[in-house]
């Protein structure tokens, strides 16, 4: 059944739901119920398929769980709940925007979004990267965890809202305010509560952090990585990286890697 | 600022039988025994004592004998020697009194309330000695109704695609202990033994350590508010997944790992820095109803193709009926309820003891919750927190449960004596410890003959309990209220627990 391959997905719907050329697939996601959608991405990918395109996807479930190989996704339209959830590797592009639970307890891979984030983007994510263009919900990066060299990674282009890093246990997460106009002042609240680990750069300022949570300056290192970072997110979205990183950001970091240690009478 | 706190225990030595040999000294991690060389004396330091008895059984002349300090202060119904204790203990830190292990006090106990039934006559008893008797038992959804066809030359076959079961040969398993509240050596114990008796062990929260990834037909892998340890290759280790919502010690709250146990080998297996707090939020953040329970249900499912059951795991809490339903239709395989005496490695004093409810009642009213919804089929039901005998093992299966969970008494096995001091990390059986000088007074290969030996008495005892009432498979039991009689109960207690009274 190889026919044309329709190199994108915003030509309406598709006569076939299911497109294969070579090591391409192309799905229209219209009609098919999560699972049925998950399981034939999942055999896709036990083929050898290396890079899929769904178009029309409307609140579909649990897309990039447990697909073993290096799957390029490119989604069109709007994912649902636990995008990547326990993810292990794909790297998934979202030209819309996504729901709650992005990258989900995501182990390993990339999510790329073209739009603005639900609640929960990286809920206690051990591994992989996550860039969100604009806006993300509450709680996000909460839990997040580092071992060794896993080390997640959250950018979010525009602002997050309250409990942004709660329980924070490692990991990177960049806030970069793009959309604000005028002077950057976060109005998230409770930032970092509960942060014991990680570390969090805040492009402009923050109206009210956790009791858990310090502000300081970027050390040298810092501004290596945090560049490196938003060079990285530019060049998803085909913006300034210099002109962005002329504003001040702030570091916020845990107090102590032990914030309940003294609540107990032994 | 002076400790106004009285030592609990008074540590006696009988100087003739003691040979100054120093294995108490070595005995303790508690710092409790020393050995003066300028007299050649050995001495005590009451204080220190938790009365674990490690070192009364090591002792090789039986010199040691350990008391309740009769230093009481004056008896009271009110303000007992344990309430005074606690007040002097917060004013002296301003902290949260922990203890460990479930519940201790004698009210909240309906098991030993509950009596079996017993054919005489009418029914003939049966001899499990020499006749067949099945305790097997399998985990998981039920369908609703078979699709049977008959197919020439094979007979008849199964048309009905059946949702994925755990096989258990007797209706017990080990219940979650992650592994930093507990030993390397516990948990090796338990998987050995699990797989051994057929029947399956409960990670816990902490993640599964590498050497044990090959019992993994035998293991429950827990995925709990920390999500330690939670990655795709332990998911599918696992024969089945548990979703931790909450644990009968402490209903509602998260749990909190002592950056003092987050040891190198423990921060391998949950992932996370060396010597920082390991904290479970009290909730699962991406969990605030039931919808959201479906969906992580699903998040799992979909992991691992459809292929293990999830279990959702509960404290017996005031609605537990109508959460249990709403577990059932979020699509869980089964439903955990863990009672208000089930135990923990660390919770509040003040939790353990007040919140929640006995597992004998929460049992009793999920079962008849989900049979009157027309759903219980659709989810097994596990009851965890406080079974302490082989008998609590069949009165709770007579209540509706398909199996129950063991926790304290596994341990008990190993040589616990439920001193109530696993928050310390000091454990002198080395079971609640991750010291590895501790550690290593858990032989596996012993501890999983002596955690195997438990199961099997239990399994005869059952056995000999189901022959006398003239039932020869478990599944005869199962939700069969009518074996089961209370006595001291309240008409309202009867109500709810569906038995009857003795005699009637």
């Amino acid at each position: 059944m190889t026919r044309k391959m329709v190199t994108t997905c915003e030509k309406g719907k598709l006569a076939e739901s299911l497109i294969r050329k070579d090591k391409s697939a192309l799905i229209d996601a219209t009609g098919i119920y999560y699972r049925d959608l998950n399981s034939l991405l999942r055999s896709l990918d036990s083929e050898g398929i290396e890079k899929i395109q769904i178009c029309n996807v409307y609140g579909q479930r649990y897309i990039g769980t447990n697909l073993d190989n290096h799957l390029r996704i490119d989604i069109y339209g709007t994912p649902g709940n636990d995008l990547g959830a326990f993810m292990n590797g794909a790297n998934i592009t979202v030209h819309g925007n996504v729901q709650d639970a992005c990258g989900n307890t995501m182990d390993h891979g990339q999510i790329v979004v073209h739009g603005r984030a639900g609640d929960l983007v990286g809920h206690s994510m051990r591994g992989g990267k996550i860039f969100i263009r604009d806006d993300a919900g509450y709680r996000v990066g909460i839990h997040m965890k580092e071992y060794v060299s896993k080390r997640p990674i959250i950018v979010i282009g525009g602002t997050a809202q309250d409990f942004l890093g709660e329980y924070m246990a490692g990991g990177v997460l960049v806030v970069l305010g793009l959309n604000m106009k005028g002077e950057i002042r976060h109005n998230a609240r409770f930032v970092g509560t509960g942060m014991h680990g990680g570390k969090m750069f805040i492009r402009g300022e923050v109206r009210h952090v956790g009791e858990e949570v310090t502000i300081t300056d970027l050390t040298e290192e810092d501004t290596l990585l945090l560049k490196g970072l938003v060079e990285e997110f530019c060049g998803y979205y085909d913006l300034d990286a210099e002109k962005i990183l002329e504003n001040k950001f702030n570091k916020l970091i845990p107090v102590s890697s032990r914030p309940y240690g003294n609540l107990y009478a032994y | 600022m002076k400790s106004y706190v009285c030592p609990e225990y008074i540590v006696e030595r009988d100087p003739d039988r003691c040979i100054r040999c120093k294995v108490c000294v070595n005995q303790c991690s508690y710092d409790t025994h020393c050995y003066d060389e300028e007299d050649d004396c050995m001495l005590s330091k009451s204080e220190n004592c938790v009365n674990c008895q490690r070192c009364a059984t090591f002792c090789p002349t039986q010199a040691i004998t350990i008391r309740p300090n009769p230093n009481h202060y004056r008896s009271n119904a009110n303000w007992t020697q344990e309430v005074l204790t606690g007040i002097k203990k917060q004013a002296e830190t301003g902290g949260v009194v922990l203890t460990g292990m479930g519940c201790d006090k004698p009210n909240l106990t309906y098991w030993d309330r509950l009596l079996i039934n017993a054919s005489q006559v009418t029914n003939p008893s049966i001899d499990p000695l020499r006749e067949p008797m099945e305790l097997r038992t399998y985990i998981g959804s039920k369908p609703d109704k078979l699709d049977l066809e008959t197919v020439k030359g094979d007979g008849i076959i199964l048309k009905t695609k059946l949702a994925p079961q755990l096989q258990l040969e007797t209706p017990i398993m080990f219940s979650a202990m992650s592994y930093g509240s507990i030993s390397i050596n516990v948990h090796k114990s338990l998987a050995r033994a699990a797989t051994e008796a057929g029947t399956f062990y409960n990670t816990g929260e902490g993640g599964l350590e590498k050497s044990l990834y090959k019992y993994g037909d035998h293991v429950i892998v827990q995925v709990a508010s920390g999500r330690f340890g939670v990655h795709p290759d332990y998911l599918d280790a696992g024969a089945a997944i548990e979703i931790k919502i909450g644990q009968g010690a402490k209903p509602g709250i998260g749990g909190h790992l002592p950056g003092e146990k987050v040891t190198e080998e423990i921060s391998k297996t949950r992932m996370i820095p060396l010597g920082t707090d390991a904290l479970s939020p009290a909730p699962q953040h991406d969990i605030y109803s039931i919808e959201d329970l479906r969906q992580l249900i699903y998040a799992l499912k979909e992991a691992t193709d459809y292929t293990k059951p999830v279990f959702v795991k509960i404290a017996a809490v005031h609605n537990a009926a109508a959460i249990a339903s709403g577990i059932v239709r979020a699509g869980a395989d089964a439903v955990v309820l863990d009672g208000i005496r089930g135990g923990t490695g660390a919770a509040p004093r003040i939790t353990r003891d007040n919140v929640g409810i006995p597992i004998e009642m929460a049992l009793a009213a999920v079962d008849q919750r989900l049979r009157d919804e027309g759903i219980r089929n659709k989810a097994s039901v596990i009851a965890a927190g406080g079974i302490k005998s082989s008998a609590d093992v069949l009165k709770a299966i007579a209540l509706g449960a398909d199996a129950c969970y063991i926790a304290t008494a596994a341990l008990v096995s190993l040589g616990c004596t439920v001193c109530q001091k696993c928050y310390t990390g000091k454990c002198p059986w080395g079971i609640a410890t991750t010291d590895l000088w501790l550690t290593k007074r858990i032989n596996p290969d012993i501890g999983a003959k002596r955690l195997a030996g438990l199961l099997r008495g239990w399994s005869l005892e059952i056995m000999e309990m189901m022959g006398g009432m003239g039932i020869n498979a478990i599944e005869s039991v199962r939700g069969n209220r009518l074996v089961l009689r209370g006595v001291g109960l309240t008409d309202k207690e009867l109500e709810i627990l569906g038995v009857r009274m003795v005699g009637d």
